[in-house]
């Protein structure tokens, strides 16, 4: 009994140390802004390797998802001879939820992984200690540009997602199904708001990204230097990324929309 | 030794990993333009004990002074200004791999000076000739061999003319040839630029070689000190076990157990 309280303490205890020290470096790391001059160049690659190289799969995802929506939006609608409001269906799910969210779940797979292999195998092989060892802080240098451009891409790729989807939606619905090309367009005008859906969506996407990146380079930071550790710490990244970015979405949703 | 030739001075150090001590109580001079070798079985916190100098650990107690500053009282600002003035060679030789060695090399002076591109390029190449490859300046560090890239990291770290230069195991995993060149650097580097050297390694003839003076660390302590022919004559039967190699002796063969015949009686029991 006792030996079950203890571990459940030390499980507490690990927890909030974790966290503890996880908001810690986040704070260091975000005032850690470099000079523009060394810092802009290292953003910029950092952008490329974040964003534009996550292009393609949140591309290809964003069509595809469009066109099922379209598909399975379609199928239902019919059924209430209501077929042209399949822009407006298509649109909506879009921009408020799939767009945000399914871009964050590929995003911490793709570039949030690559963040925490990367910054965990940089620790293993001591190049952040050699880096503090020449007096420049690793905080500055790595993990600040890190952060600052999967805080930027990620609203970018959430956009990018829900154009393409809804273009993927229009390709099933309008040109295979047969949908009115007017109505499509002029339901999804009329119904989508630009404060209350667009923005609300950017903003969730600004929240997914920042956690996303958060997680993912101090998960790489904070990992044990040896294969397993960063093996481990890449699981935790997709695991923990993926969750929060559902729960976040619950509460964010029920804040937006709840009317509460 | 007069406090003036001294460089670090390390008083009463104590450390803990965890529950572990690796340092006891451990006092250390490490005098000024000279090149110091500790030596110590693996495991016994000799890598600990660089990163401890160069601040990147905190002791429990005790005190390390680097020419008369105390490392871990230090502000951040002031710590990264001190370690300007030091550098180290990796085990790993820990190149950045996403840059070439020539960009390895310019890193510390792009980031710590305002010198001009064609400045830079002209101590980059003279370090680089320095360690013998000014030829592989656009090698990237995948395509160098282990031997070269300590060379390149070695490079590196002399890139800002460094008072105090650490050097973490630089003969293991080395070929002969390369250990040999590894030798004749840091001792030709040590009387050209007047540095400091530590040297922390295993490696016993090579280490002896061109040491000044070396010191053994077994249990968190100093258990043998002086100059490498003080230290051949060294009564401590801990420091000629170490010394020569002997597989048994006060650092005992087997692992603390029961005795056998007691654990071969026991029967099923693992």
């Amino acid at each position: 009994m006792i030996d079950r309280l203890a571990t459940i303490g030390r499980g507490t205890f690990d927890i909030l140390a974790s966290l503890g020290r996880s908001s810690e470096f986040l704070v260091r790391s975000l005032i850690a802004v470099p000079r523009p001059a060394t810092g802009l160049p290292l953003l910029v690659k950092q952008i490329y390797a974040v964003g534009v190289l996550s292009l393609a799969i949140i591309v290809v995802s964003g069509l595809f998802i469009g066109m099922v929506l379209g598909l399975q939006g379609y199928n239902i609608l019919t059924d209430y001879g209501s077929e042209q409001a399949i822009g407006q269906m298509v649109a909506l799910t879009l921009v408020r939820e799939l767009g945000p969210v399914v871009t964050a779940l590929l995003f911490a797979g793709r570039a949030g992984s690559a963040l925490t292999a990367e910054i965990g195998l940089m620790k293993a092989t001591e190049q952040l200690s050699s880096m503090e060892m020449m007096g420049v802080d690793p905080l500055r240098r790595v993990i600040a540009p890190r952060f600052w451009a999967g805080f930027i891409t990620m609203p970018l790729l959430a956009m990018i997602f829900s154009v393409v989807g809804i273009w993927g939606g229009m390709l099933v619905g309008v040109d295979w199904l047969g949908v009115f090309e007017g109505s499509y367009w002029a339901n999804m005008q009329s119904s989508v708001d630009f404060g209350e859906d667009v923005l609300n969506g950017v903003i969730k996407s600004i929240v997914f990204g920042f956690v996303c990146t958060w997680i993912a380079v101090y998960q790489g930071y904070d990992s044990v230097p040896t294969s397993e550790g960063i093996s481990s710490a890449t699981t935790k990244t997709v695991v923990y990324s993926s969750l929060a970015v559902l729960g976040l979405d619950f509460i964010l949703t029920a804040v937006m929309f709840g009317d509460i | 030794m007069t406090s003036e030739s001294t460089f670090i001075d390390i008083q009463n150090l104590v450390f803990l990993r965890g529950e572990r001590r690796i340092f006891d109580g451990l006092s250390l001079q490490i005098p000024r333009g000279k090149v110091t070798a500790i030596m110590g079985p693996s495991g016994t916190g000799k890598t600990t004990l660089l990163k401890l100098i160069g601040g990147q650990l905190r002791p429990e107690s005790g005190r390390i002074t680097v020419d008369g500053i105390c490392v871990h009282k230090l502000r951040r600002s002031a710590l990264y200004d001190l370690r300007k003035r030091m550098g180290m060679l990796f085990q790993s030789g820990a190149l950045f791999s996403d840059i070439s060695t020539y960009e390895n090399v310019a890193f510390p002076l792009r980031v710590h000076t305002k010198l001009p591109e064609d400045m830079i390029r002209d101590i980059v190449l003279m370090k680089l000739e320095a360690v013998g490859l000014r030829g592989a300046r656009d090698l990237m560090p995948s395509e160098l061999s282990g031997g070269m890239t300590r060379r390149v990291a070695l490079a590196r770290s002399i890139a800002l003319d460094p008072e105090l230069i650490m050097y973490d195991e630089p003969f293991t995993g080395q070929d002969p040839i390369a250990k040999g060149v590894l030798v004749e650097m840091i001792s030709k580097l040590n009387r050209s630029m007047g540095l400091t050297s530590v040297l922390v390694s295993h490696d016993v003839p090579e280490s002896l070689s061109i040491c000044d003076y070396a010191c053994i660390v077994s249990n968190g302590q100093v258990i043998g000190a002086g100059t490498p022919e003080e230290l051949q004559d060294n009564p401590s039967e801990r420091v000629q076990q170490f010394l020569q190699g002997k597989p048994d002796g006060p650092v005992p063969f087997h692992y603390p157990a029961e005795p056998i015949a007691e654990d071969l009686a026991g029967g099923a029991q693992r």
